[in-house]
């Protein structure tokens, strides 16, 4: 298959940046998204040319770390998929292919499609854990935990941090995310003692790294890798009410 | 000079060794700790959790990894599950039945005493990691669910559906996230470990690169953890993560650090087969389906081009029940790769190029029902039909095995303290607990022992008496080091020749997998060390990395990291060609039994082989040093799943 590609190539974070084209040739439809680029990548060192650069690692949709916008859609047209995990397959011969970084304000910039996300990790580090040290935990089965909310926590808890709900929000609201993460904890009864003063902090912290709030446009789910549900973010709001509440009642 | 290798066990009775040694160990009082710094590099279940611990403790800790956030180390990947001895199934499970089946999965190549503390501390990383957070698989009675796995007769495997690898390290990551808040743990995410320091024979500091800006930079440490996880990336394809290097555990070793037993590599039995010649990454299919998928191969090569489903059950073969009907589908995963490897030899392989198997969940989804198998492996089928555009619900699923894990790995004592003082390494980056062979969900259990419940009570061994000898970054060992890699920085830009890093590393990856992969002999491996020297130079000769070092520069970062597999490829068919025997993945077909099972050599080969790298510039034959391995609890039987 023959591919024409429009890249966006932008040498730093304060440098211009534009959408560059090149051809991808005699590609095999059993090729993946990236490993396309990496033939691209070949054609380009060996012509002389600075190749692309564009992050990835585990190449199977669960380290998080790939983040292109593929025509427009963040991890492209595959649901629900990681870039990574979108084959060439999916695309129709002669096709031209818009290839960007997911945009966000939150995301600055570091190379061509790389990002800097540390933002979601700062979201983390204010509250987005139990305090457990090693040496004080009870014994596994002491507390039982009712499968249901066990699924329901797995379910939110599945989240690769991938920031794709932040790249398609239009608000670039990281809502999903710290949503995903307050959920996980919120449902497990080892969550409960810090629940109060986690979705507080970690809502706070979002706000601070300048991601946007929801209106309920529903992008995040639709491009969420992890099959995230946008109803954790009603979650999130009950979350940080009663903890709002619970506060201003003295609790 | 290296002495007499010298693993530190612990005397006493087998069960006794841990507490009496954390009983006699030395300790730094709290007031103490916040004047050690000590370095992680990495930050997977080994080094996240590891970092995580000691900063809770008072260290003042310093973590680096190469990704843009410690939560994407490549344990992340880790689908199938955790071993531990709780026993809560009451199938007859004990911290002894865990110990003898990991020593006796690893082909008795570990040690007991290493092994028996891993099987110990089992039970306390379960409740850990509930206390965490992380939802394992529960029953409708809220208790925790467990399934079973390769070469055990229990059901000790504690699992988050297919994600295991991610919770526990998500687990591992938010404890470090709290550290990172508290200021007892600093991160350093996009970093990469470019050499180790040595100030009088002891590990104190690293050179590392800052990989958006390209600077090189000096940290100072009274100790040195290494947590970098495996070597599988120098065969090219593996299901390891494409950034998974070498270079920090081989820096070090080119530093006085013995390596140990390198050719030691798990081939894994149930991956997706290679399909295409761009081929970047392999992907694993979890052991886990083995509980219900059956595999099998046509009986008759005629058979192999049709579908799997016109096929009627007699003309099937299920090899794996056949050959070893007690473990049948469940039989370790090097006796299980290569019986794949046999029966593909044999003609019989499926799918294209006939490098495949089949693993069939027909029978399973009759007897249960679809939506059960659903539940238990949704995850896994939706990977594959990612891949491979095929739906397993339908049609068996293809396998064949693949590079996954390396057992091999820097020498370290009973402490995980390496031969040079202060350097400290742990989960798969070091050699000790799986001998020549890994069992499924055994090596989260390795990473989060290591790093939650064994360093933190070894490492003040040698931290107690370092009080105050932390060198200052002026030391003249750090100008030393800082000048070789930025040199070396300079070689990799400057060559400027014709070929890319792709073509070298496949090329490399091609020749290990034909000569060093899943059977191996004497020829074919003195072909590789003939091979690897030229291929090598070449390299250096000829290769093209585009762009500068002082700015990101992807090219230069995977440049370094293959430059330093090229030179270990050699030291582990130097490793390969002298252990001259077979022993669990290391199958060596000289030494094979009547029926074609491993056979080893006790008297000459129970032993660690630990290298240590000799030349100076050019590279010269290292010196093998032996740590006889004492089995005083266990028998040496023929390892048997028949």
């Amino acid at each position: 298959m023959n591919f024409k590609l429009r890249i966006w190539r932008q040498p730093g974070p304060l440098s211009e940046g534009g959408l560059v084209e090149y051809e991808a040739r005699e590609i095999s439809p059993d090729t993946s998204f990236l490993e396309m680029l990496d033939i691209v990548n070949d054609e380009l060192t060996e012509r002389g040319e600075s190749p692309v650069a564009f992050d990835s690692d585990c190449r199977e949709g669960i380290c998080g770390t790939c983040s292109l916008t593929i025509n427009g859609q963040a991890h492209g047209p595959q649901h629900p998929a990681a870039a990574c995990q979108v084959y060439m397959r999916r695309f129709r011969d002669g096709e031209t292919i818009t290839i960007e970084p997911f945009r966000a304000k939150p995301f600055p910039l570091v190379r061509d499609l790389v990002i800097d996300r540390s933002s979601l990790d700062r979201i983390v580090q204010a509250g987005g854990f139990i305090a457990a040290r090693a040496g004080s935990a009870p014994e596994a089965n002491s507390i039982p935990v009712p499968k249901h909310n066990a699924d329901i926590a797995m379910e939110a808890a599945a989240c690769i941090g991938c920031g794709a709900c932040a790249a398609a929000c239009p608000n670039a609201s990281a809502m999903l995310f710290t949503a995903a993460k307050v959920s996980h904890l919120a449902f497990l009864p080892q969550g409960a003692p810090e629940r109060t003063r986690r979705v507080l902090k970690m809502v706070q912290q979002m706000d601070a790294e300048g991601f946007g709030n929801c209106t309920n446009t529903y992008e995040c789910e639709a491009v969420c890798p992890a099959e995230i549900s946008a109803s954790f973010i009603a979650k999130l709001n009950r979350e940080y009410a009663l903890a709002n509440l619970r506060i201003r009642s003295g609790d | 000079m290296i002495g007499k290798l010298d693993g530190r066990i612990p005397p006493g009775p087998l069960e006794q060794k841990w507490r009496n040694h954390k009983n006699n160990s030395r300790l730094v009082a709290p007031n103490n700790r916040r004047k050690f710094s000590i370095i992680v590099v990495g930050s997977g279940l080994a080094g996240g959790s590891a970092a995580a611990t000691l900063g809770e403790l008072g260290y003042r800790v310093k973590c680096f990894c190469y990704q843009d956030s410690a939560r994407r180390a490549h344990s992340i990947a880790a689908q199938g599950g955790i071993n531990a001895a709780k026993n809560y199934q009451n199938d007859g499970d004990s911290v002894f039945r865990l110990f003898y089946d990991t020593i006796k999965g690893g082909d008795f190549r570990s040690r007991e005493a290493n092994v028996y503390r891993l099987a110990e501390v089992s039970n306390l990383i379960i409740d850990q990691c509930v206390e965490q957070g992380v939802p394992f698989a529960r029953e409708y009675s809220g208790l925790l669910a467990n399934r079973s796995f390769g070469g055990a007769q229990v059901s000790r495997t504690f699992y988050a559906r297919g994600q295991t690898g991610q919770q526990l390290l998500l687990g591992a990551y938010q404890a470090l996230c709290r550290q990172i808040t508290a200021g007892t743990v600093e991160m350093f995410p996009q970093t990469e470990m470019l050499d180790l320091v040595l100030v009088d024979g002891h590990a104190k500091g690293i050179i590392t690169r800052d990989l958006r800006s390209g600077e090189i930079d000096r940290v100072a440490a009274d100790a040195v953890v290494l947590a970098t996880g495996g070597y599988g990336n120098v065969f090219f394809l593996s299901t390891n993560a494409r950034g998974c290097n070498v270079t920090a555990t081989y820096r070090a070793y080119k530093r006085g650090a013995l390596f140990a037993n390198p050719c030691f590599t798990q081939i894994h039995p149930t991956c997706i087969p290679v399909t295409n010649p761009h081929q970047s990454k392999l992907t694993l299919m979890s052991e886990s389906l083995r509980n219900d998928g059956r595999v099998w191969v046509p009986k008759r090569k005629e058979d192999c081009p049709k579908p799997p489903n016109t096929i009627p059950d007699a003309d099937r073969d299920y090899y794996l029940e056949r050959k070893y009907p007690s473990f049948g589908n469940l039989a370790p995963r090097d006796i299980a790769s290569r019986a794949a490897k046999e029966v593909c030899d044999e003609g019989r392989g499926v799918g294209p190029g006939g490098r495949g198997v089949y693993l069939d969940f027909a029978d399973a989804i009759a007897r249960l029902g679809q939506e059960a198998i659903q539940e238990r492996y949704g995850n896994l089928f939706d990977i594959y039909e990612k891949i491979t555009a095929e739906n397993a619900y339908e049609i068996p699923m293809r396998i064949y095995p693949a590079v996954h894990y390396t057992m091999g790995g820097l020498w370290v004592d009973y402490n995980l303290m390496s031969n040079v003082p202060g350097l400290h390494v742990i989960g798969e980056a070091n050699f000790s607990d799986h001998g020549a062979n890994r069992l499924g969900a055994s090596a989260l259990m390795q990473g989060l022992a290591d790093g939650y419940f064994v360093l933190p009570y070894t490492l003040p061994n040698y931290l107690a008496g370092q009080i105050g000898k932390r060198p200052s970054t002026d030391h003249p060992e750090f100008d030393r080091i800082e000048a070789d890699v930025c040199a070396r920085v300079k070689r990799l830009l400057d060559v400027n020749g014709n070929r890319t890093l792709t073509s070298f590393h496949r090329e490399l990856g091609l020749l290990l997998w034909d000569k060093c992969g899943m059977a191996r002999n004497a020829t074919g491996l003195r072909e590789a060390l003939n091979k690897i020297p030229k291929l090598r130079k070449e390299f250096w000769t000829n290769v093209r990395v585009p762009g500068e070092g002082e700015t990101y520069n992807q090219s230069l970062e995977r440049a370094g990291r293959i430059a330093d597999f090229l030179e270990f490829a050699e030291l582990m068919c130097i490793d390969a060609l002298e252990r001259d025997e077979s022993c669990g993945g290391h199958f060596r077909e000289e030494h094979q039994t009547p029926d074609g099972e491993a056979q080893r050599d006790d008297e000459k080969f129970a032993a660690v082989f630990g290298w240590e790298y000799q030349g100076n510039g050019a590279i010269e034959r290292p010196i093998l040093h032996r740590e006889p391995l004492h089995f005083e609890t266990v028998e040496l039987s023929q390892r048997s799943y028949k």
